[in-house]
C-alpha cells in the first residue's frame, strides 16, 4: 500500500511555475529518496504535502486521506523535520519534547517514556542546556526526535543532512536508517551517496515533475554505465592511450577514460603491455545514481 | 484542550524566560505608584516655582490635592503604560512566523485556532493583570493619603478604560493574523484607534466610538454619567469579539 500519494501536483509562485503536474507514490515501509537539483521543488512538494502550501492542481493523499490547505487531519499521520528546524529558544529540549507530545494529545506518561527514548536514540538526552545554545547538527537530531515523537506512519525530512559536516551526516543517516521499521521515511536531498547509502526507493525532480522513479537497484541499473578508466604515471602515457584508441578521453592529466566493453578492456591491457606502459590503477565504472542524476539534470 | 493548556503553557513560559513579564510588572507597578506620588508632589512644585511664576504675574495660592489629583493622573499615564505593553507584545505572533517555530506545532496537529486563543488569552491576562495591578497600588496609596469616596464613578471608569485596553488586544490579534510583520501589527493597531478617535470628532458618532472610553476621567468629577459610555462599551465589546472570531479563519488560511 501506499502511504503517500502525489497526483497531477501544480504550484506556481507568481509566474514562476515550479510544479508542473508532479505525480509520485511512496510505498510503505520505504526509505524514499527524493531527488532534485536547488530550486527544482522539493521543499514545495513536502510542503504542499504538509498542508502549509496551497497546491494550484493536484491531488495529494496521505494515508488514504486527502490532504487541504491549512488546517490538515493528515498531520497527524506525518513527522516533520523542516531543512533548517527552528525550535523555542527558551526551552530545554525535554520542556520542547513535552510541549510536542501535549500538542499531539499524547499520554503524559507515554510522552516521558518515548521523548526519553528519542532523545537517547539522537544522543540529546543528557542535554540540560535551553535550545538557544544548540549547534545545528544538535538542532537537526533534536529535529528528528521531535518529528518521531507521535509514531508517525510517515516522516519527511528535507534535507536533513545537506547543512552537516560528514561526522554529522553520518549520525542523522544511521538514525535514518534505525527508524524504517516503524515508519515510512521519505526525504530530499541532492547528495546522492546518501540515497545510495539508505534509501529503498527514489525519485528524480527536475523540471516541476518525476522523471524516473523506482527502487534504488533499478535506478543504478539505468545508470550502470559501460567503460572504464586507467590512470598513469606518467602523463605522457595518457596522451598515447587517447591517439591510439577513438574511444579514450581525457578525464585528468594522467588518467583516460575508456567507453566500451570487455573487448574494448583487452585490447586497451594488450596495448598497454605491447607499448610497457606504467599504470597506477585500472578501473571498472561503478553503476551510479550520480550518473543517472547527471543525464537526467542535463535534459 | 490539552494542546491548548500547552500551548498556552509555552506562551507563559516565553513571556517569563524572555523576562517580558517582569519588565511589565515593574512598568505597571511604577505607573502605580507614580500617580498618587506626582500629586504628593504638586504643592510642592508649585511653591518651588511660585516665585517665578509671580513674576509672571500668576499668584499661587494654597494648592488643594486630594484623591482626584491622583486619579487624574492615573487617567493621563495609563496610555503611556498601554503603548508600552502594545510595543511588547506587538511581535507575539509574528515572531513566530518569521522564526518558522510555529511550522512545527502545526504540522504536529496542533489546531490553529488554539495558537490564536492562547496567544490572545495571554495578552488579555498580561493587560487585565498589568492594568489592575496599577489600579490597586494607586488605590492603596491614595486611601492612605486622602480619601477614595471623592472620585465619582471611580469604577465605571477604571472599567472604560480596561475595557478600551481589551479592544486593543483584540486588534492586536486581528492585525496579527492579517499582516506577517510586527510592524503591519503596529501600523494596523494604531491606525485603527487613531481612526476611531478621528472618527469620534462628529459629536453625532462620538457616543459609539470605542476611543471615546479613553475621556473616562471626566466621571471622576461628575461631569458625565456612566451611562453616556454605555454604547461606546457595547461597541468595543462587540468589535473585540467579532476580531476575536475573525482571526481564526484568517490564520486556518493564512500562508505559514
Amino acid at each position: 500500500m501506499e502511504i503517500l500519494k502525489i497526483q497531477g501536483l501544480s504550484k506556481a509562485f507568481g509566474d514562476k511555475k515550479v510544479l508542473r503536474g508532479l505525480d509520485l507514490s511512496v510505498p510503505e515501509n520505504s526509505v524514499f529518496g527524493f531527488i532534485g537539483r536547488n530550486g527544482a521543488g522539493k521543499t514545495t512538494t513536502m510542503k504542499t504535502v504538509l498542508g502549509l502550501l496551497s497546491a494550484d492542481e493536484g491531488e495529494i493523499y496521505v494515508a488514504g486521506k486527502k490532504v487541504c490547505y491549512g488546517q490538515t487531519e493528515t498531520n497527524k499521520y506525518i513527522g516533520y523535520l523542516p531543512d533548517v528546524p527552528e525550535f523555542y529558544p527558551f526551552m530545554t529540549a525535554k520542556e520542547y519534547m513535552k510541549l510536542c507530545g501535549e500538542s499531539l494529545g499524547m499520554k503524559g506518561s507515554d510522552i516521558t517514556q518515548r521523548s526519553g527514548e528519542l532523545l537517547r536514540l539522537v544522543g540529546l538526552e543528557g542535554e540540560k542546556h535551553r535550545i538557544k545554545g544548540y549547534s545545528r547538527g544538535m538542532k537537526q537530531r533534536l529535529g528528528i526526535a521531535q518529528a518521531l515523537l507521535g509514531r508517525p506512519k510517515l516522516l519527511i525530512c528535507d534535507e536533513p543532512t545537506s547543512a552537516l559536516d560528514p561526522v554529522g551526516r553520518k549520525e542523522i543517516l544511521d538514525i535514518l536508517l534505525s527508524v524504517k521499521e516503524h515508519t515510512t521515511v521519505l526525504f530530499s536531498t541532492h547528495i546522492l551517496s546518501d540515497v545510495e547509502r539508505i534509501c529503498t526507493d527514489a525519485a528524480f525532480l527536475s523540471g516541476g515533475k518525476i522523471v524516473m522513479q523506482g527502487s534504488v537497484e533499478q535506478l543504478k541499473d539505468m545508470g550502470r554505465a559501460e567503460g572504464f578508466a586507467v590512470e598513469t604515471i606518467a602523463p605522457a602515457n595518457a596522451d598515447m592511450l587517447v591517439s591510439a584508441f577513438e574511444n579514450a578521453r581525457k578525464s585528468a592529466k594522467d588518467t583516460v577514460v575508456f567507453s566500451g566493453g570487455d573487448a574494448e578492456m583487452f585490447a586497451v591491457m594488450n596495448y598497454i603491455t605491447e607499448n610497457k606502459i606504467q599504470i597506477a590503477r585500472i578501473e571498472r565504472a561503478e553503476p551510479s545514481i550520480e550518473s543517472l542524476f547527471l543525464e537526467v539534470a542535463a535534459k | 484542550m490539552k494542546s491548548f493548556i500547552a500551548f498556552f503553557k509555552k506562551e507563559v513560559m516565553e513571556s517569563a524566560r524572555s523576562g517580558k513579564l517582569i519588565l511589565l510588572g515593574i512598568l505597571f507597578f511604577l505607573f502605580g505608584v507614580m500617580n498618587p506620588a506626582i500629586a504628593k508632589l504638586t504643592p510642592w512644585m508649585l511653591e518651588m516655582l511660585s516665585e517665578s511664576m509671580a513674576e509672571t504675574g500668576m499668584v499661587v495660592t494654597g494648592v488643594t490635592v486630594d484623591a482626584n489629583t491622583s486619579w487624574t493622573q492615573f487617567f493621563k499615564n495609563i496610555p503611556m503604560a498601554l503603548i508600552a505593553f502594545v510595543l511588547i507584545y506587538g511581535g507575539i505572533f509574528t515572531r513566530e512566523y518569521e522564526k518558522g517555530t510555529l511550522v512545527l506545532m502545526l504540522t504536529k496537529g496542533l489546531a490553529r485556532y488554539k495558537v490564536v486563543l492562547s496567544k490572545a488569552a495571554l495578552i488579555l491576562g498580561v493587560w487585565s493583570a498589568g492594568y489592575w495591578m496599577c489600579f490597586a497600588v494607586t488605590y492603596a496609596y491614595n486611601s492612605y493619603f486622602w480619601d477614595n469616596s471623592v472620585a465619582k464613578a471611580l469604577m465605571p471608569a477604571v472599567l472604560n478604560w480596561w475595557i478600551f485596553g481589551i479592544w486593543v488586544c483584540s486588534l492586536m490579534t486581528l492585525f496579527s493574523v492579517l499582516t506577517s510583520s510586527y510592524s503591519g501589527v503596529l501600523l494596523g493597531t494604531g491606525a485603527t484607534v487613531l481612526a476611531s478617535y478621528l472618527v469620534g470628532l462628529l459629536p453625532k458618532v462620538k457616543p459609539f466610538t470605542p476611543a471615546s472610553l479613553m475621556n473616562s476621567g471626566g466621571l471622576l468629577v461628575g461631569a458625565e454619567s456612566a451611562e453616556d459610555y454605555i454604547k461606546a462599551v457595547a461597541v468595543a465589546c462587540a468589535v473585540s469579539i467579532i476580531c476575536l472570531a475573525l482571526s481564526v479563519p484568517i490564520l486556518n488560511k493564512k500562508h505559514i
